[in-house]
């Protein structure tokens, strides 16, 4: 056994941790939030820096077979450190003018992600059940932020009770598997299963765990208001980095758990809730008002397209996905950094979409990122999310479910009017009133100018000739 | 020797009882304490699996959930007195800001 070998392959994770307990003590001894920011930012940069070094590096398992390192896990935790990096730079000026900044919000971020590291290369249902609870927790403390708004209090209650009632689910899924094969590793699980009563009840138990923490439908209830009353750029870390997370952990366990068709037919129960998640989130997001509550319908119908990789359930699938959550990352972070800053000039209920009437004029290069943000998202060319939906599709084609493919590309563009509409409001509607908005800061208009730019060129960088990162993602399947 | 079937059936129960409590209850901590039993239930499964497999894995993991479920607690009645302080009620049903 070489344990410096094994912290070595969790570095981003222990990083991460160390970095959270530093940003706690700070605001406790020196109460200065800034310091914590920076620590904050210094802490994810550097595990960012392993993390993508370990992209290139050598796949394997690490702790006796708890986590795996490298490969897949490597990408989940680029994507996830990524999403907690962005999520942060624009938190500090919109936490400030809602009177919120302060330590502890880095110190429960950093929490947060450490258990979304841990999510993204658990091997073991005990190492997916801790981690997956360590980012919920935080998440629920996170969710309760403005606690003295009633809309704050009541998104944390309905996250927490939710959550709570669903870890249920989770846990008795895992202890049913256990009961069934004898062992919680996810390689042990599938050498020893057999399509037992007792088997299927628990993968189907921990399917619904999953399927809660990804905002599947049916069991979305809850996103949309914890989206809507929760701090904007705090929204954009749930939205991005927690659903990456969960959602590399679910690839992890339908390779490594789940890889032959014997031991249940999952792929068909993927493809039932893709098509349920798909039309449901496209549907309602078309009568919302809210754009906040707009974007969280979005993000459910995200997750529907993600299910379609999911159900695709070959190499081409799997690898989609990952580049999938990349593209979903990177825009829908931007997307949330822009309404963070339109909200931040006026309050909370400067998210209906009236109040967007003849802003796109005011701050120019707000407006166009906000529109090629949305472009990206509603999966038009040459944005990051076209791409991103190609390959989810494509591979769906490939595993010959071309039906699932056809209602993807259809609830796809049922998705364009919602996106387009926030465009109209912005672009094409008189202002009822004058307003006037704030210069974003220098961090905050750059890191969305930065994940503008991203969006654009990873939109157009597969058909480059030095097209690298869909090679590279692939390249862990088919090794 | 009593046989693992009773003790998983009675964990099922448990888990059951739970579960109904969570979707009739209209008190918040009353819901959270029913989650509680929903968690507990699991641990007796996972308890009594591991004494019938002679495996110490199952048992371990019952830590880990008794743990997290503290952890949740400590959380969760905070929250639930953030929304006492809002609403000077823990009705759920009055809860209802956000909808659709």
């Amino acid at each position: 056994m070489n344990y410096l070998l094994d912290l070595q392959s969790f570095l981003p994770g222990i990083i991460v941790a160390v970095a959270g307990l530093a940003a706690i003590m700070l605001e406790a001894f020196k109460k200065s939030a800034n310091t914590s920011f920076s620590v904050t930012i210094g802490g994810i940069a550097v595990a960012l820096l392993f993390a993508i070094q370990s992209l290139y590096g050598e796949a394997g398992t690490a702790f006796s077979g708890m986590i795996v390192y490298g490969g897949v896990g490597a990408f989940g935790s680029v994507v996830v450190l990524l999403g907690a990096l962005f999520c942060v730079t624009i938190s500090r000026e919109y936490l400030r003018d809602l009177d919120l900044h302060n330590g502890e919000v880095y110190g429960m971020i950093l929490f947060s992600t450490t258990g979304m590291l841990g999510l993204a290369v658990s091997n073991d249902l005990i190492t997916l059940f801790i981690s997956l609870e360590t980012m919920s927790i935080c998440l629920y403390v996170l969710a309760g932020l403005m606690k003295n708004e009633k809309i704050g209090a009541e998104s944390a209650l309905k996250y927490f009770l939710l959550g709570a009632f669903s870890t249920g689910f989770l846990l008795y899924g895992i202890a049913l598997i256990y009961g069934a094969t004898a062992a919680t590793n996810l390689t042990e699980i599938a050498a020893a299963a057999q399509p037992t009563f007792l088997f299927l009840c628990g993968t189907g138990l921990l399917f619904v765990g999953l399927f809660f923490k990804v905002a599947a439908v049916p069991f979305h209830m809850w996103t949309p208001d914890v989206y809507q009353g929760t701090p904007t750029t705090i929204t954009a870390f749930m939205a991005t980095a927690a659903k990456s997370a969960t959602f590399v952990a679910f690839v992890l366990v339908l390779t490594r758990m789940l890889p032959s068709s014997e031991i249940g037919d999952w792929q068909s129960v993927l493809q039932v809730v893709a098509i349920l998640t798909m039309i449901v989130g496209n549907l309602i997001a078309l009568a919302q008002d809210n754009v906040k509550r707009m974007l969280a319908y979005s993000s459910i119908a995200h997750a529907g397209y993600l299910m379609v990789g999911l159900a695709a359930g070959n190499e081409a699938g799997y690898a989609g996905v990952l580049y999938y959550l990349f593209a979903y990352t990177i825009m829908n972070a931007g997307a949330f950094g822009v309404i963070a800053y339109y909200e931040r000039n006026h309050g909370l209920d400067f998210t209906e979409i009236d109040s967007y009437a003849g802003l796109g004029f005011k701050v120019p290069v707000m407006g166009v990122m906000l529109s090629v943000f949305l472009f990206s998202l509603a999966g038009i060319p040459p944005m990051v999310g076209f791409i991103g939906k190609y390959y989810v599709f494509a591979a769906a084609v490939q595993a010959g479910l071309i039906p699932l493919a056809i209602i993807g590309v259809l609830a796809s563009a049922a998705s364009v009017y919602y996106y387009l509409r926030v465009m109209v409001y912005l672009y094409f509607k008189e202002a009822h009133k004058e307003y006037s908005l704030k210069t974003p800061g220098f961090l905050f208009k750059w890191t969305l100018i930065l994940l503008a730019v991203l969006t654009v060129y990873y939109g157009v960088e597969p058909v480059l000739p030095t097209s690298s990162l869909m090679e590279l993602i692939s390249s862990y399947y088919t090794v | 020797m009593i046989e693992i079937d009773w003790y998983l059936a009675l964990s099922a129960v448990l888990f059951t009882i739970g579960l109904v409590g969570v979707l009739i209850r209209r008190n918040a901590i009353v819901i959270f304490m029913c989650v509680e039993l929903m968690l507990n239930a699991v641990n007796l499964t996972l308890i009594s699996f591991s004494s019938y497999h002679g495996d110490v894995t199952g048992q371990i993991l019952v830590f880990f959930s008794l743990a997290v479920a503290a952890a949740e607690a400590v959380i969760g009645l905070a929250i639930i007195l953030a929304i006492f302080r809002n609403n000077l009620s823990v009705d759920i049903t009055k809860v209802n800001l956000l909808r659709w």
